[in-house]
């Protein structure tokens, strides 16, 4: 029931998700943080069962932060980091799989390049311009596919999102009250805005 | 519907005058909603052969990076470049390997070999092969395929009349199907090198 959606725009990337944890009927809290960071110039939106989606999204960064430490600071490119994120979930496939599906995208400093991956369960990989996971997509790629342009800016990528969030408030059944929306570029990730605080509690 | 439908593919490989042509479909779907238009389904091995992977998306890529593995390892032991045929065996002992939890994918083999003379082959998700002659096909509408390249095929094309031959039958065949199409992608093969050209299809 979660939903996650990510554009990309000529200088990085906007990525959002919904901050709902529930399970069957029961709504945990309404401000958790699905948006994990990957090193500074990397975000993930994941979606999936709260314990697939921590235990996953910490093993990501803390493998990441690993390798740059190991390696006197280099930095992966998104493209590797995708492709690493990809490995992982294709491994654990069959034997006990990460029931994550996630949207991948940052900012390559080398080649001033945003970047956006889709990434499903099953391991499947595509760079994208814009994505969605869960039921988000029936209402929101239709959206996206008529928004977005080559060389968006940042403000327009942010209108788009707006526009995809008031389209689910309005007609997906489930209420998701608050979304959380990170923008990746070359500052680094930083919160644009968020429904509830997910340090609040 | 079928774990090999999950994503949908279609594919063709077809035999010419010293020379193959192999399509593609492009699209990356999740069941019934489509999630790019720029999904990569065949991949060069060397210059003269080339393999096409229809079905589950994660395996396709899985399968790809398994293969591209090998084939630079044979390169670097051997000192010489695979044919097809020996490609294509290898790539069917793989799929029988996991023969209890086998990879969902089944790959079409086309390539050129020694004396430049066409070879093709197509396997099952468990790497049982067949070797034809004129064509093969692969993917979530092989029928709609089979009905196309059996009334378009004539053995002999040139490279060009095989493009204008395969891509007709790959768009024809697409089209009836929900699952595959959204762009397509085409590859022809002669001793002079590799012609890729993206064709111009329905996008729904």
């Amino acid at each position: 029931m979660d939903s996650v959606l990510a554009i990309r725009y000529k200088d990085g990337c906007v990525i959002a998700a919904d901050q709902t944890n529930a399970r069957s009927v029961l709504a945990y809290q309404h401000n958790l943080d699905k948006v994990t960071e990957l090193g500074k110039h990397t975000a993930m939106g994941v979606s999936g069962p709260n314990a697939d989606m921590v235990n996953f999204s910490e093993y990501i960064s803390k493998n990441m932060a690993l390798y740059e430490a190991m390696n006197h600071g280099s930095k992966l490119s998104v493209n590797a980091q995708a492709h690493y994120v990809r490995s992982v979930l294709a491994e654990a496939l069959r034997k006990g799989p990460y029931q994550v599906n996630l949207m991948l995208g940052g900012y390559d400093e080398k080649t001033k390049e945003a970047n956006l991956y889709f990434l499903d369960y099953l391991a499947s990989m595509q760079k994208v311009n814009f994505g969605c996971q869960g039921y988000a997509g029936a209402f929101c790629l239709s959206i996206m596919d008529r928004e977005w342009k080559e060389d968006m800016t940042k403000e327009e990528a942010l209108d788009v999102i707006d526009h995809c969030i008031g389209e689910l408030g309005k007609r997906f059944v489930i209420a998701q009250p608050n979304f959380i929306v990170k923008v990746v570029d070359k500052d680094g990730v930083t919160v644009s805005k968020f429904g509830a605080d997910p340090n609040d509690n | 519907m079928s774990i090999l439908e999950y994503n949908g593919a279609a594919m063709i490989a077809m035999a010419g005058d010293e020379c193959i042509a192999i399509a593609a479909d492009r699209r990356l779907g999740v069941q019934y909603q489509t999630v790019s238009c720029e999904f990569q389904k065949l991949f060069q091995i060397n210059d003269k052969t080339f393999v096409g992977l229809a079905g589950l998306a994660t395996d396709v890529q899985t399968v790809a990076q398994t293969l591209k593995f090998r084939n630079d390892l044979y390169e670097l032991r051997e000192d010489r470049k695979m044919t097809p045929k020996v490609f294509s065996s290898q790539l069917s002992a793989l799929l029988y390997e996991k023969r209890f939890g086998p990879f969902f994918v089944e790959p079409i083999v086309a390539g050129l070999d020694a004396s430049n003379k066409p070879y093709l082959s197509g396997m099952d998700l468990i790497g049982a092969p067949c070797f034809p002659d004129d064509y093969v096909v692969s993917g979530t509408c092989t029928a709609n395929l089979h009905g196309m390249c059996e009334t378009l095929y004539r053995p002999g094309l040139g490279p060009d009349e095989l493009f204008e031959t395969i891509s007709q039958a790959l768009l024809a065949g697409v089209d009836r199907d929900a699952l595959s199409g959204w762009g397509a992608i085409v590859h022809v093969i002669t001793k002079d090198g590799v012609t890729t050209r993206e064709l111009k299809g329905r996008m729904d």
